[in-house]
């Protein structure tokens, strides 16, 4: 039981608030049916998700996602013979191989084997790293990057079940692996391939030799299956820079079988007795001989007689590969490669047997791709070499420079010619930088991520809530006060009317290609309208103030007018039942008899004024709904029965704080009901897991919800949640097919299901009036509202996300982002290492442009000497810097990679050493998200770092300090110069006001508040810096930090460094003596990426294995610091060549990936401070502190319970997980806890009632009070 | 608990090439060097996370950076010393 002393005193929530968008592998194949192209990909590190492709609507969506809260590495799929499912492999960091198949009726993935071979953790010989399966799916081996790998032999048994059979080893001790493929062999022995490298005379040899002369392999391993075991058949040396195998069909096929070897400048076919073949792969046009070109990314397409290759280079340029086979097909005579088109680099590729190309892109957005044609007889082309004609002593190596020369050049199209860009998916992988702000004035506070890299990077703007596109727009004559949508018949797919009701008229409006208002519809137009509805014989049904219109195709229109020229005030109607208040409390219920007739069957005097009522809908399989709810004035809900024996008798009576200005009763998916973890989209939920909830809208802005007995009408499970300062109206709509609520107040908010889990999510939209559902040909699912006086259709998108997303494209990957202290606009900087920067590139396109007009003259024998020429033409610019024209200006239009149609991200040119820079500095208005400055640096000069300092003689005025190097190179690091730029900022300019030279690479600055000093980490040493006229001038400076300074927070005269090896140091400022000291440190190192301050004495950081934590300065010694006593001397004892001082871990948490990003913040008004974390991979997470003692009690047991109860595909304990490198330390997961909701309703209710001391629907409560504390 | 002692030691060859990577008493300096490279250049390789963030602050593509992380896997530490006993030669 909860008792306060067992649980130790816990500090923070772990929430994810946003999934990663990072994918690193993708797989097809048919997962929930033999016709269905689907993907599994691996998001982030932990997420599967499986993504369905709509090959009618172009569209890739993803159907079931869960976290495994285990480290993922690779995916495979394989299918057995006479199957038509396809099982997904992964391999994971946790010592087990781990086969899962979709179940389509719980959509989720269920492990059919989970079998342990090694230990956790991703380790040099534990294999986990490279799958492969046998084409028939008889075997799988699973190898680790040296020495072990692990054959599966699969069968099936008596019932049809996959069975799995211990491992056989197939070994090689002092051989690293490069890849592993299974060859298609037919029915033959399964044979595996794998690249190896023996460096086991490499290690012994001091001269070096033998290093040199270590060559690659391709060995095949063959499996016997009627010895079963392993041998090591055949190997054969391959090209040096070999780096992945893809199969070749097989006889089956009408193929030769073998492989085909991809390497850096090369791509070969081999074979046992087969030549090797090689085909130098296509340069790009002005590409440095030096420079090689490797292969990343590939996908086989196989339909019937078509089978091709499509490669992805480095760069992003795909290559169609065709194999010509001899007329016995069982020999390769050549190899052609076709350049294809340029799309930006992806982690993964895809191909569907329905013509979709999707593009798991390294960064920023995937993109899903429409085949337009396969062939293109211009495009540039290589075969194969002929070597075997050549002398040994002409054959070529395997380096750049020997492939250059033979390799015909090509020059990427910024038009894509066989693919078209079809949809696309958002993700912020990597986020650079985070900061969280209210600077567009919207109350709740805007997150800005720095995201993507390169030419594909952007500043987005996220906010919360789900985005809104207005599909079209119109004003209306007068301000409308509802508007309803009405089929013409019950089976139709599309609405046909839409009314709109004014102070004291109506408007029918019909929907074809043009919404155009209509006269004969049969509805009254002279009165305002209270309800509208389509019943179930097809009739229509009006509700205005005066009666009820029932209009009936093809028969006389029925009117019912209210008796004693009473008006109704409240109406409510559902396909076969009628409700209304007539003025003065009286409660007129109607039914749709078996006539067609619509019959009052019973009223009632309510004794007060009804503010609100509303039926519920039918229930599937019943004729009516079975309760009523009436709000009053006196601030109540009743709930009145309509069962024929006990008509509109009162079932429940709710008291409120307030009027309810709206009820609405609303049948929901229950949660967790046939979903699985973490999510489940069950295609159709049956009756029995919906529940009926009453939703009430109160006139102080809050909405309240309840669960509704079905049979008892008694209410239970109360939620209520600040909506904003209006009061609320409550609509139904229907929400991908499934009811949903929709509450508007000060702004929309819609609460739906999705994927089985509840979510209450703000619409990022202006205020509604008024809205209900619409449906056309070319709008499936949409929404008709009304605000002001104009009539709006629109359409909700990227539903159970958290946040939507504006993008403002950049030029370079963002580094670093402040905001200008007292103003909306943010300053970035901008810095792409390996690349040319604006100017270069727009003086290298013109010469470029001039020589290849003279290179149509010429024979194409010259191609290769241009990447020399495009060198020199880039030391000629580099020399004629001072003379050549300013940047073309900024033309956002053309920066965004998805901007125009067809066009596409072409990178390059490219540089042909490293060293190279291209760097600016951006101003952006945080409001609009418009750039109002963008300064270029000089050639080969990157902005590293950035502050803003109001120096303390200047009268307030911001400074803007920008670290930079030139000609940085890392691997060893190395610069020629460095400095520090400060800017004077002048009505959005910047006015460069002096740089000063500093001797190593500005890493980090920051500002000194209070004294108005600028601080700068120099390598090793911090230093602080006041104004000068010429130049920064140096005020104090402290060598002895460890190694390199990272990162700067400053809180008074505290001064918070993060060194990249060494944790963070506190430093204090003392005046007096001029002098920064070094006062506490931390005991173990860490390589910090992201610092922030918590507070006085408390930091927040995060590092570059995926660690966050917290280190807090003991009490006493912060005491001790700040006021010294006596004539102690704090500063000069360090303790082992450290501080005299330790700080304190005081949580730690394993997140799984690395953290770029921390801040501090509030995200809404008065809400609750969060530590709110952004990773390389996309994911957003808070740290949210807990409030109470019995909160954190509860959580600390539900997540003990949870290790427990959740069903971990990959049995990774996840309390190891979590501890990955330090002993997870007061944080609890609430990811974890999360899936709370996913389990059985049995498991739910033992662990709620016996170990938490609450019913289930108290624990999803404070679950759900946890997140929106937050938001 | 004798008996598992003297297991161990008669069996200290077997683990030593089961477990690659695993020191002894008369492992180098380089030795050790080089094991520790290995097995951090496998960590990154096993974390997709880790490579990414490379792959950004290089600008490199995350396949550059896995096959540049897979080739130094061969001598991230350069050619072991020569030995003692070369040297005074």
């Amino acid at each position: 039981m909860a008792s306060p002393n067992i649980a130790p005193p816990l500090n923070l929530l772990n929430l994810t608030m946003q999934r990663p968008g990072y994918i690193h592998a993708a797989v097809s194949g048919n997962f929930s049916s033999p016709k269905a192209q689907e993907v599994v990909v691996i998001r982030g590190t932990s997420y599967l998700e499986l993504l369905r492709s709509d090959a009618e609507r172009f569209k890739i969506t993803p159907v079931c996602t869960f976290n495994t809260f285990c480290n993922l590495r690779c995916l495979l799929t394989f299918r057995q013979v006479g199957t038509n499912k396809d099982y997904l492999v992964v391999g994971s960091d946790s010592g087990r191989i781990t086969i899962l198949e979709y179940v389509v009726e719980a959509n989720e993935f269920r492990t059919v084997h989970c079998e342990t071979f090694g230990k956790t953790g991703c380790r040099r010989i534990v294999p986990g790293q490279f799958l492969a399966a046998d084409p028939l799916g008889r075997a799988i081996m699973i190898s680790a990057l040296e020495k072990q790998k692990l054959v599966y032999v699969m069968n099936r048994d008596a019932g049809g079940r996959l069975t799995i059979s211990s491992p056989l080893e197939a070994h090689r001790s002092h051989a690293l692996v490069y890849a592993t493929v299974g060859l298609d062999v037919g029915t033959e022995n399964p044979i595996f391939a794998a690249i190896e490298k023996d460096y086991s005379e490499a290690d012994q040899d001091p001269t070096g030799e033998a290093a040199a002369e270590t060559y690659k392999q391709l060995v095949y391993y063959e499996l016997d299956l009627g010895l079963n075991h392993v041998i090591r058949k055949w190997a054969q040396p391959i090209a040096s820079t070999a780096c992945s195998l893809l199969a070749v069909p097989g006889e089956r096929f009408n193929g030769p079988g073998g492989v085909l070897i991809l390497s850096e400048n090369w791509v070969a076919y081999t074979h046992q007795d087969h030549p090797e073949l090689r085909t130098p792969i296509p340069r790009r046009a002005g590409q440095a001989a030096s420079r090689g070109t490797l292969l990343t990314a590939a996908a086989m397409h196989r339909q019937k007689d078509v089978l091709f290759y499509l490669l992805q280079s480095e760069f992003g340029d795909l290559y169609k590969v065709t194999l010509d086979l001899n007329q016995e097909r069982t020999r390769v005579q050549n190899i052609n490669m076709q350049v294809f088109d340029t799309i930006p680099p992806a982690n993964g590729l895809c191909i569907t047997k329905t013509g979709l190309l999707f593009c798991a892109s390294e960064f920023a957005n995937h993109i899903l791709y429409q085949f337009q044609g396969i062939d293109n007889p211009e495009a540039v082309a290589a075969d194969s070499l002929d070597e075997e004609a050549l002398d040994d002593e002409d054959k070529l190596g395997d380096t750049a420079e020997e492939a250059a020369s033979v390799a015909p050049t090509f020059t990427p199209a910024k038009q894509l010619k066989n693919l078209a860009a079809v949809d696309r998916m958002e993700s912020l992988a990597p986020v650079t930088g985070m900061h969280v702000a209210d600077l567009a004035g919207e109350d709740a506070a805007q997150l800005y991520t720095l995201c993507g890299r390169g030419g594909r990077s952007s500043l987005r703007i996220l906010r919360h809530g789900l985005q809104v596109v207005e599909e079209a727009s119109s004003d209306l004559p007068g301000r409308p006060n509802a508007v309803w949508t009405i089929k013409g018949r019950q089976d139709e797919a599309h609405d046909r009317f839409i009314v709109v009701s004014f102070a004291n008229a109506t408007l029918v409006f019909s929907i074809g290609d043009q919404i155009e208002e209509v006269t004969d519809s049969g509805f009254l137009g002279t009165a305002p309208t209270l309800e509208v509805k389509l019943l179930a014989d097809n009739a229509m049904l009006q509700v205005h103030t005066h009666g009820i219109r029932h209009i009936r195709p093809g028969r006389p229109v029925n009117e019912w007018k209210t008796p004693g020229r009473k008006s109704i005030e409240q109406a409510s109607a559902n396909e076969r039942q009628v409700a209304i208040a007539l003025e003065g409390g009286d409660v007129v219920y109607f039914e749709l008899d078996a006539a067609g007739m619509l019959m009052e069957v019973a009223s009632k005097e309510v004794g007060l004024a009804v503010s609100c009522l509303d039926l519920g809908p039918v229930p599937q399989g019943r004729v009516g709904s079975s309760f009523l709810a009436v709000g009053g004035y006196d601030s109540t809900v009743r709930i009145l029965s309509l069962e024929q024996a006990s008509l509109l008798t009162q079932r429940s009576m709710l008291q409120l704080s307030a009027t309810a200005e709206s009820v609405c009763l609303a049948e929901m998916a229950k949660e967790g009901e046939g979903a699985g973890i973490g999510a489940g989209n069950a295609v159709s939920i049956p009756a029995s897991s919906s529940s009926l909830f009453l939703n009430v809208g109160l006139s102080n802005g809050i909405m309240q919800r309840l669960a509704l007995d079905p049979l008892e009408g008694t209410l239970s499970d109360s939620r209520q949640r600040f909506l904003g300062a209006k009061p609320v109206k409550l609509l139904r709509v229907d929400i991908e097919d499934r009811s949903a609520v929709l509450a508007l107040s000060s702004r929309a908010w819609l609460s739906y299901n999705h994927h089985g889990r509840f979510f209450q999510t703000p619409l990022s939209y202006q205020g509604l009036d008024y809205a209900s559902g619409f449906a056309s040909e070319y709008i499936p699912e949409g929404l008709v509202a009304v605000t002001g006086s104009s009539l709006r259709i629109i359409t909700i998108q990227n539903f159970g996300n958290m946040f939507n997303q504006t993008e403002v494209p950049l030029r370079y990957t963002p580094r670093q982002m402040v905001q200008v202290p007292g103003s909306s606009r943010l300053v970035l900087i901008e810095s792409d290492h390996n690349e040319y920067n604006e100017t270069e590139r727009a003086f290298l396109a013109s010469a470029g442009a001039v020589e290849s007009d003279k290179a149509t003259d010429k024979e194409e024998g010259e191609e290769p000497t241009k990447g020399a020429d495009s060198v020199a033409a880039a030391a000629a610019l580099a020399a004629a810097e001072g003379a050549l024209p300013p940047p073309p200006p900024p033309e956002e239009g053309t920066e965004d990679e998805d901007g125009a149609e067809g066009e596409t991200f072409v990178r390059g040119p490219l540089p042909p050493v490293e060293g190279k820079w291209a760097s600016c500095i951006r101003i952006v208005d945080g409001l609009t998200g418009e750039t109002l400055e963008l300064v270029e640096l000089a050639l080969n000069e990157a902005a590293i770092s950035l502050t803003t300092v109001a120096f303390h003689d200047r009268g307030g005025e911001v400074f803007i300090c920008v670290g930079t190097a030139t000609d940085l190179c890392f691997h060893p690091r190395k610069h020629s110069a460095a400095a520090i730029h400060v800017y004077r900022l002048f009505d959005n300019r910047l006015v460069l006001l002096h740089k000063t030279e500093v001797e190593d690479v500005p890493k980090s600055l920051a500002e000194l508040k209070g004294f108005g000093r600028l601080l700068a980490g120099l390598g090793p040493s911090l230093r602080m810096y006041d104004l000068g006229k010429k130049k920064l001038l140096k005020k104090c400076e402290n060598r002895n930090l460890p190694n390199l300074i990272v990162g700067l927070q400053t809180m008074g005269d505290r001064i918070y460094v993060s060194d990249v090896l060494d944790s963070v140091h506190f430093v204090k400022y003392r005046r007096l003596e001029n002098a920064l000291v070094i006062f506490a440190d931390d005991t173990s190192p860490r390589t910090i990426t992201a610092c922030c301050t918590v507070d006085y004495d408390t930091i927040a950081g995060g590092d570059k294995v995926g660690n966050v934590f917290l280190l807090r300065l003991p009490e006493k010694v912060s005491d001790d610091v700040d006021n010294p006593t006596g004539n102690r001397v704090l500063w000069d004892t360090g303790r082992l060549n450290g501080a005299p001082n330790k700080l304190d871990v005081l949580a730690h948490f394993y997140v799984g990936e690395v953290v770029t990003a921390l801040q501090k913040v509030s995200l809404v008004p008065g809400g609750q401070e969060v530590i709110l974390y952004a990773t390389v991979a996309g994911t957003i997470g808070a740290l949210v502190p807990f409030s109470s003692r019995r909160s954190k009690n509860t959580f600390f047991l539900l997540e003990m319970e949870m290790r427990k109860e959740a069903s971990l595909h990959f049995k990774r304990d996840h309390i190891a997980y979590r501890s990955y490198y330090t002993p997870v330390k007061e944080v609890i997961d609430g990811d974890l806890c999360e899936l709370f909701r996913t389990l059985s309703a049995v498991k739910r209710r033992a662990v709620a009632l016996e170990v938490l001391d609450r019913t289930p629907g108290e624990v999803v409560k404070l679950l759900e009070d946890f997140k929106n504390t937050i938001l | 608990m004798a008996a598992d002692r003297f297991n161990i030691n008669r069996s200290w060859e077997h683990l030593q090439n089961k477990y690659v990577g695993t020191g002894h008493p008369d492992l180098t300096k380089h030795e050790w060097l080089t094991n520790q490279h290995r097995d951090t250049y496998a960590t990154h390789l096993g974390h997709h996370d880790q490579l990414a963030y490379i792959a950004v602050a290089q600008n490199d593509a995350v396949g550059r950076v896995r096959y540049q992380l897979l080739e130094k896997m061969l001598q991230p530490c350069g050619p072991p010393p020569a030995a003692k006993d070369d040297e005074d030669d």
